[in-house]
């Protein structure tokens, strides 16, 4: 019995008191700074590193609803034209925000990035209730929306659950790149939830395709159908892109 | 000679490889596996007039690999091996799927993943041929593709007698996105691969991301810096440890230990933001490359790392001190999802879940690699194969890494590169990677061809043996625990369905 205290007492309160304010460790990878004045006329070396073919120039642009955040081409560019900063608020509702293509400082980006909209926030704006459709991917991105409702991100607080049935839901939020084979289970999943209903697409593997956007074996349809409210970059998306993100739809 | 005789990460001529006429294959395998070897890989590379077939068996106790292959022009089919040795089961079913040659007599030839280059297109994943048992009282629960938390897609259908669970059939392929052919198709560049390699599963990216550079370390003949090996073993502890810890978590969930489920969650966020401090991921993405490693550990982040690991050490050990006295979870743990030695032998379990059915064999010590040449660890293992001792195992695992780590960091070389260049791929030729990642034995098959081509990239989850044994944990439980011997597996879809 002592031990149980000892250890509840040294568990403490673990949750994250202000979630818009915390911040992610430096060597996290989040926005990116671009700066095509520093970039050299003839070098192409960060398009040519490139997993995902995120980067294109003139102008300098970089797609982070299609980069992974895995850093090289920062490494390479010798002119430090391409920054990763720890930024992590990144979630967007217009997916032609995540093409970073001029000199952007987080606050300009943040300005724009969530467009309010009446509809949604009359209906969901003190809970919203989500059902998770993993399509494919790696479940990296799955373990870090679970890590949101644990003791740290705890994001039940704000009235954010996920849901274990598309009826109770008022959202689908789709990760990975949607398979061939798991196609009609989303559709099934989608038209199983009641209207009106938001549409959430995490990582970069949903928004884009990611690492497996030149894969045979993937079924992009659905997207092409279905209007799409919020796109949260990452691979995988961080607890507090996704939190932040979700309360920002909500205009909270 | 039958087999060529070879060891993890060496690199060996193709054409050194015997090529046996199927009876002779099959007669061989058959008696080395019950001569104490033990299936590794076994697949085939489909060329255009033939398809050649290869199997891959162990020596664990010699630390050696034995090669062998056969190939089919025209033959339709051949006596399975399944029927002899049973840990070949989905190993057949697989070479059939995607080939359409007919091991005669398998058991069960069901359906695999429904890959996209199966053989036969008309198969659709919706039509999955279930079994079917009636009666009175009997009847059958179907769950899946969509679970009810955020886990991966797969179908479950259970078939019960009351409460009680008769079969379980687990029905995979969701997940399916034809990662080996993008290896292929992306080889431009190494780093392509490397970044690809991270993506088959996440919760695995070092222990994925180890085999693919060991593969192509040994295919180039590139010999990687004391430092940099120290830095990816750490990796590959602290990523074992996180993931164990979680899923202590999610057991405590599950046996209604809110105070458990809570606490070791807690202590996960501190592992696998170490991993962030290390290399910008919290999972390790971004760290390897191939040649060395992206990212140092100064002498700051050493010690930072080996105050918060010696926290983390001593609040697992608070938590699971009262855990594992708790009667009320014990009582949901113990003979809960018994799989019993000769069972798990049978089917080939492999991993920590083996080890907890008594089973002695970890890559990082039969077959070393990296590190674990310099630092050897000894094999942990259990008796009792149920859900409890798949729990303890992962405790006792958790402290074993987290001993190693500090050791590493306290013998850790300042000087030394972090990276090495990489020559050009050895042509016709082959390697065998295996890592021992959290789940257990991951293997990696690489082939090249004469341009010096990677021409077939196989890749062998450990969750692909161990499948079939929460299968087997389940019968003749109640159906309230499945959820419980399913969380004391967490087996990877992604990683099966590939
Ligand atoms: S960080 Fe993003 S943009 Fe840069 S190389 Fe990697 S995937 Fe491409
Ligand atoms: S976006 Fe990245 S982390 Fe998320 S599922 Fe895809 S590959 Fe995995």
């Amino acid at each position: 019995m002592l031990n149980f205290f000892k250890v509840r007492i040294n568990h403490g309160s673990q949750a994250i008191k202000d979630i818009k304010k915390a911040t992610v460790n430096d060597m996290h990878r989040g926005f990116p700074v671009v700066d095509e004045a520093f970039c050299l006329e003839k070098c192409e070396d960060c398009i040519n590193c490139c997993p995902t073919g995120a980067i294109s120039k003139s102008p300098l642009s970089l797609d982070i609803g299609k980069c992974v955040f895995c850093g090289e081409c920062e490494r390479l560019c010798k002119n430090k034209a391409i920054q990763f900063t720890n930024y992590h608020k990144i979630s967007t509702t217009d997916r032609q925000n995540l093409i970073i293509n001029k000199k952007l400082s987080y606050d300009d980006f943040n300005n724009n990035s969530i467009k309010i909209r009446k509809d949604i926030i009359k209906i969901f704006k003190r809970s919203l209730k989500i059902r998770q459709v993993s399509c494919g991917g790696c479940n990296a991105c799955e373990m870090e929306l679970n890590a949101c409702s644990n003791v740290n991100f705890d994001m039940g607080r704000f009235g954010i659950d996920i849901v274990a049935s598309p009826r109770h839901s008022d959202c689908i939020l789709i990760t990975g790149p949607i398979t061939e084979n798991m196609a009609d289970a989303l559709e099934d999943t989608y038209q199983c939830s009641p209207n009106p209903k938001i549409v959430i697409l995490a990582g970069s593997c949903a928004i884009s395709g990611g690492m497996f956007a030149k894969s045979n074996a993937i079924n992009r349809e659905f997207l092409a159908k279905y209007k799409i409210d919020l796109y949260i970059p990452g691979c995988p998306v961080h607890p507090l892109t996704v939190i932040n993100g979700i309360l920002g739809l909500l205009g909270r | 000679m039958s087999f060529l005789v070879t060891k993890n990460n060496k690199t060996f001529k193709l054409k050194d490889i015997p090529s046996l006429d199927i009876n002779t294959f099959r007669d061989q395998i058959i008696k080395e596996c019950k001569n104490n070897k033990r299936i590794v890989s076994f697949f085939c590379e489909k060329l255009e007039k033939f398809v050649i077939l290869y199997a891959i068996l162990a020596s664990d106790e010699e630390s050696k690999l034995y090669i062998s292959s056969t190939l089919f022009k025209n033959e339709k089919s051949y006596p399975s091996i399944t029927q002899e040795i049973q840990s070949f089961h989905l190993f057949e079913r697989e070479f059939y799927e995607e080939t359409g040659i007919l091991p005669e007599n398998h058991p069960f030839l069901k359906p695999v993943r429904y890959s996209k280059d199966r053989f036969d297109q008309n198969q659709k994943i919706e039509d999955y041929p279930f079994f079917k048992i009636e009666g009175k009282s009997i009847h059958e629960v179907g769950v899946g593709p969509v679970h009810a938390g955020i886990i991966e897609p797969g179908h479950f259908r259970f078939n019960c007698h009351g409460e009680n669970i008769d079969h379980l059939e687990i029905q995979l392929g969701y997940q399916h996105r034809n990662i080996e052919k993008l290896f292929i198709q992306n080889q431009s560049s190494f780093y392509n691969l490397m970044i690809l390699a991270e993506s088959i599963a996440g919760d695995s990216t070092i222990a994925n991301g180890l085999a693919f550079t060991h593969s192509i370390e040994a295919l180039t003949n590139t010999n990687i810096s004391r430092k940099s090996q120290s830095i990816r073993g750490i990796a590959l502890e602290l990523e074992r440890s996180a993931m164990h810890i979680g899923d202590l978590s999610a057991i405590c969930g599950d046996v209604a230990f809110l105070f458990g489920n809570s606490v070791f969650g807690a202590i996960r966020t501190l592992v696998i933001n170490t991993l962030l401090k290390i290399c910008g991921n919290r999972f390790g993405k971004g760290l390897l490359r191939v040649g060395g490693v992206n990212y140092d550990i100064d002498t700051n982040l050493n010690q930072e790392i080996k105050k918060t690991l010696n926290k983390v050490s001593k609040d697992v050990a608070g938590i699971a001190d009262i855990m594992f006295s708790s009667p009320s979870v014990c009582e949901r743990l113990e003979k809960t999802g018994i799989v019993d030695f000769d069972t798990a032998k049978k089917i080939g379990l492999v991993g920590m879940a083996g080890r907890a059915s008594g089973i002695n064999y970890d890559v990082r010590y039969n077959h070393p690699f990296g590190i674990y040449n310099y630092y050897p660890l000894y094999v942990l293992k259990l008796e009792g194969g149920d859900v409890f001792a798949r729990s303890y195992i992962r405790y006792m695992e958790i402290m074993h890494s987290i001993n190693f780590i500090l050791e590493q960091l306290d013998s850790f070389p300042d000087y030394d590169l972090m990276t090495k260049e990489v020559g050009s791929i050895a042509k016709d030729s082959m390697v065998v990677s295996m890592v021992e990642g959290f789940r257990g034995e991951i293997v990696h098959s690489v082939i090249t061809d004469n341009k010096g081509n990677i021409c077939r990239y196989k890749i062998k989850d450990p969750s692909f043996n161990n499948w079939f044994g929460l299968a087997m944990a389940v019968r003749d439980n109640e159906i309230s625990d499945f959820p419980l011997c399913n969380k004391s597996f967490n087996l990877s879809y992604c990683g099966f369905d590939l």
